[in-house]
């Protein structure tokens, strides 16, 4: 059984993977279906704080996010942020449903092929990424915990302010 | 210890089960209740509180005793608490009944890695029980166990997940049940052979390996598939197969069947009939540890209730599952047939059915 | 301890050791988003563990194997 523990020590070491919270160059463009039918580009976005969001309905973390994202879009949607939460489901009608249950009002865009995905090279569930003004990324967060909305916040006023 | 990732604490939820064994002249009911709830984000607590009430006309009571009726009650608690990608656990089960109580404290420990597609976790039970005779007040033994468990769980595709697990339970103090006798050739008596009381080793450690698979069908169906090897130091050898297909359906119902197969051989002290009495240092007649093979066909239906939420009931589910148990012994013998030499009775096999129902909501 | 199961065990351990260690610039093979079959409650290697439970005890109280279910366990008088 010390084998056993000193490989599953071993292992856990080197294991470790640090998530890099910060992020540079330009954010990849992108346009999507909205759940209203049309399609949101990114690039119509400019000149606003951007956050994307990647999520899923069988994802917890994602789905314990949502109301702080609500609560975040609120508050500073009048001051030039926009949320973009993309659906990765290879099929939106998940999403849809469950979007009647737990109402949001920022836009919800449907990525079923996840090529967006790719993109930003979503590692984890939940993926949210926040871009500046200038169409620059500048934060990235691999998952959520909570209190990852206080980080959220910090963030998207200091990019407010720019 | 479940398999599956730590990142994420489990699901808050009640359950309500009712469970019903019926078989080989024993029957058990009782209810178990679970209660799971997180609290500040980074715990979860739960509680169990089970109960086996038995009645018991089994082959050994009828043939050395009397029937007899019995309540076993037992409550455990657990907490987990979750730390980034680390998730540790620790709990407590008392288990007590009018002649026997165990107390088991476990601790485990799992880590997500590779980018969450394997889960490893480590686990460590230790367990004092105390072992009682009914109407021997001055009869009081110990027993001490100790489980050290490995588990990994794998992602291999989309579709595909892997799981090993390994424990190694190291068993020290009394460890035979305190009623059960041994029969040995005696030609003084009208039936041939006379009984006396077991004698167990002090010490047993044991070994067991199992692999299991799940894989998701496109349609949107589930099949496991699972094998476990066991030795230990009495030299059982064991060996349990296990496959599963689970099938839901629109309306929210869900369908699930299973086949499991067991086999083990002989504990290397164990014998239905031994030669003369104290024949060897050691002796057992207990068919647990006896040479047999055991086949279980399950059937499940699961309905979802409360759709959509309703308060703060998120989701909730009704279920039914029956269980058809066959057990046949190969070198255990049906005391019950009289009137022929000691060692030509038939072989003992006899057939139980397991019932369970039980409701379980989610927060 | 001379059990049977020790040689199909260590070499297990090895295995997954070399394995863990040669593997651990491993880029995840299944993309996060493309979990949502495996987080279906019907994958669940124990999805309801007070019923998985009940039966691990029906089966350990019957036979004499023990281990490696996946529970935790207890103990009982019952044998």
């Amino acid at each position: 059984m010390l084998r056993a523990f000193s490989v599953f020590a071993l292992t856990t070491l080197i294991a470790s993977l640090a998530w890099a919270a910060t992020v540079s160059g330009p954010a990849p463009a992108f346009t999507l279906q909205s759940r209203d039918g049309g399609p949101v580009s990114l690039a119509s976005q400019k000149g606003n704080v951007v956050m994307v969001n990647f999520w899923a309905t069988w994802c917890v973390p994602c789905r314990q996010e949502m109301p702080h994202l609500q609560a975040l879009y609120e508050r500073y949607q009048s001051l030039g942020f926009e949320l973009l939460a993309v659906n990765v489901e290879d099929n939106p009608e998940g999403a849809r449903r469950w979007l009647e249950e737990t109402p949001v009002t920022f836009p919800v865009l449907f990525d079923p092929k996840n090529e967006i995905s790719k993109l930003y090279k979503v590692v984890a569930m939940p993926t949210t990424v926040l871009i500046a003004r200038d169409g620059t990324m500048r934060f990235i967060h691999h998952g959520y915990k909570p209190g990852y909305e206080n980080d959220y916040q910090t963030q998207v006023r200091a990019l407010l302010r720019e | 210890m479940r398999a599956g990732h730590a990142g994420v604490l489990p699901e808050d939820r009640a359950d309500v089960l009712l469970h019903s064994y019926d078989g080989g002249g024993v029957t058990i009911q009782g209810p178990s209740l679970l209660v799971r709830k997180q609290f500040a984000q980074k715990f979860s607590v739960s509680a169990n509180h089970y109960v086996d009430k038995v009645n018991s006309a089994s082959i050994d009571v009828v043939t050395t005793a009397s029937p007899y009726e019995e309540e076993r009650t037992q409550q455990s608690v657990g907490l987990d608490y979750l730390h980034d990608r680390w998730m540790m656990n620790i709990g407590f089960v008392n288990s007590e009944e009018n002649d026997y109580t165990a107390d088991t404290f476990s601790f485990g420990i799992s880590q997500d890695i590779f980018g969450d597609l394997t889960t490893v976790s480590l686990g460590y039970s230790l367990g004092n029980d105390t072992v009682g005779r009914r109407g021997d007040a001055n009869f009081s033994e110990e027993t001490e166990r100790q489980h050290y468990r490995l588990g990994v769980s794998q992602i291999l595709t989309k579709n595909l997940m892997l799981g090993f697990s390994f424990e190694t339970i190291t068993d020290e103090g009394f460890l035979n049940n305190p009623y059960r006798q041994v029969r040995y050739l005696d030609p003084t008596t009208p039936q041939g052979y006379s009984y006396e009381r077991e004698v167990y080793p002090r010490t047993r450690s044991s070994d067991a390996g199992a692999l299991r698979l799940r894989y998701y069908l496109p349609y949107r169906a589930a099949v496991h598939a699972e094998y476990r090897q066991y030795g230990d130091t009495w030299a059982i050898e064991a060996d349990t197969f296990e496959i599963g297909y689970t099938h839901p359906i629109e309306l929210g119902w869900t369908f699930e069947g299973r086949f499991r197969s067991y086999s083990q051989n002989k504990a290397d002290f164990y014998a239905d009939l031994f030669p003369r009495s104290g024949y060897q240092n050691f002796m057992a007649r207990d068919k647990e540890l006896s040479t047999f093979t055991s086949q279980t066909i399950r059937l499940g239906a699961s309905y979802d209730i409360v759709r959509g939420g309703w308060k703060f009931v998120e989701r909730g589910t009704v279920n039914v599952i029956l269980d058809h148990m066959l057990f046949d012994y190969e070198d255990f013998r049906d005391l019950r047939v009289t009137g022929v030499p000691p060692g030509s009775e038939p072989f003992y096999s006899f057939d139980a059915n397991v019932l369970q129902v039980f409701v379980s909501f989610w927060f | 301890m001379a059990t049977r199961s020790s040689p199909f065990v260590r070499a297990f351990v090895l295995a997954a050791a070399a394995f863990f260690i040669s593997g651990c610039s491993v880029e995840p093979w299944v993309k996060p988003y493309e979990r949502d079959h495996l987080a279906d409650p019907i994958m669940s290697f124990d999805r309801d563990p007070v019923s998985s439970s009940y039966t691990g005890h029906v089966y350990e109280a019957r036979e004499g194997a023990r281990g490696a279910t996946g529970g935790a366990g207890g103990g009982c008088g019952c044998n």
